[in-house]
């Protein structure tokens, strides 16, 4: 606590895509979507319009799928306190090519800037540790971010990574909202032909 | 439960082998407790335990985004809980597959599952998932194998119910 937070969200989300050759990304519904579409449309991000509280079980699903290629969930923590027993089932499967990055502004952004859990306390760090993650982090400069995303493989499980970001409301980024084309254009990126 | 394990619950998991499904997500239940352990001790098939059924409605869409197969099991009551979630299979025409064990109808003693198993089928049809229901052993194998067929052949959604009829009523 006390430390200053610096780290913008569209910025952060950058450092985290750019040069990401075949990384898979999916990210949480709202301003994490925005962010990654922002940097860049890409036909391995998945983008969520909805679902609250599915991202990091769709990366589960999809790092165990392609046990080879990175996965990175990019969610806020909003979306990732509703779906927050997810870290205990990733926990128990313990992929090595699954991150979490949580971008963590304390709010809810989408609905009127509401303070959410992580404001009163909640460390979504800590509760991945206590799951088990053997890798977690609260990250509050560019630097330990960079590194987090270019850390290689390790065989010790997921990793999350508690990004904390300033509470600017950049303007929306609207990615597109058929989710079919998402999904169709995602596999063929991994060479799954369409139904 | 059952001394004798039914043959149907070994027919489910042929029906998985037969059709390559790689994931298999599940909130336990006794119902399917044989097929659990099938799972766990095959080494092709992956089992996830999860803490809500949601969770696994979200899995097996991030599988197929991997071109894997993944089927979901649950009990009735946790049909309930993967409502909002259903409209990531729904909105992206994702395939789905749940095999959900039924109960709170055929001989229930504990009346807190009644209430959802009244609300199961229509809680899935009206998100848009078709619901097929067992009642006898010898509709198991055959109803899974042809759901799995649709599911993956062409992304359509599938609710199998298997009675509590067929699963036995709950010694208390």
């Amino acid at each position: 606590m006390g430390k200053t937070v610096t780290i913008e969200r569209r910025k952060a989300v950058e450092h985290l895509v750019r040069d990401r050759g075949d990384m898979l990304v999916v990210c949480g519904l709202g301003s994490s979507t925005y962010d990654v579409f922002a940097a860049g449309d890409h036909d391995a991000n998945f983008y969520l319009w909805g679902a609250m509280g599915g991202a990091v079980m769709i990366g589960l699903g999809l790092a165990i799928a392609e046990p080879d290629k990175q996965v990175m969930v990019i969610t806020g923590d909003g979306e990732a306190l509703m779906g927050v027993g997810a870290l205990a089932s990733v926990a128990a499967q313990k992929p090595d090519n699954l991150s979490i990055v949580v971008l963590d502004n304390g709010h809810f952004g989408e609905t009127g800037m509401q303070q959410s859990h992580t404001s009163y306390g909640v460390d979504l760090a800590d509760i991945a540790s206590g799951c088990g993650f053997t890798n977690t982090q609260t990250i509050y400069d560019y630097d330990t971010l960079d590194a987090f995303r270019n850390m290689p493989n390790e065989p010790s499980g997921p990793r999350l990574a508690v990004v904390k970001i300033t509470t600017d409301n950049p303007p929306r980024a609207l990615p597109h909202v058929d989710g079919i084309y998402v999904k169709t254009r995602f596999r063929q990126f991994l060479g799954h032909a369409p139904c | 439960m059952n001394a004798v394990t039914p043959s149907w619950e070994d027919d489910i998991f042929d029906a998985f082998k037969s059709a390559g499904v790689s994931q298999v997500p599940y909130v336990p239940d006794a119902g399917h407790a044989h097929l659990i352990r099938r799972v766990h001790a095959d080494p092709d098939l992956t089992p996830l335990v999860l803490t809500t059924e949601e969770e696994g409605v979200a899995s097996c869409c991030g599988a197929w985004l991997g071109g894997k197969k993944s089927v979901l099991l649950m009990q009735s009551s946790g049909v309930g809980n993967c409502v909002n979630m259903l409209s990531l299979v729904t909105n992206c025409n994702f395939p789905f597959l749940t095999i959900v064990s039924m109960r709170g109808e055929y001989g229930e003693f504990n009346s807190w599952q009644v209430p959802m198993a009244r609300a199961t089928q229509t809680s899935f049809e009206m998100m848009g998932v078709e619901v097929m229901r067992c009642n006898s052993p010898d509709e198991v194998g055959p109803t899974v194998d042809a759901a799995l067929y649709s599911v993956f052949a062409s992304e359509q959604k599938i609710a199998i119910l298997l009675s509590q009829r067929l699963i036995g009523r709950k010694v208390w």
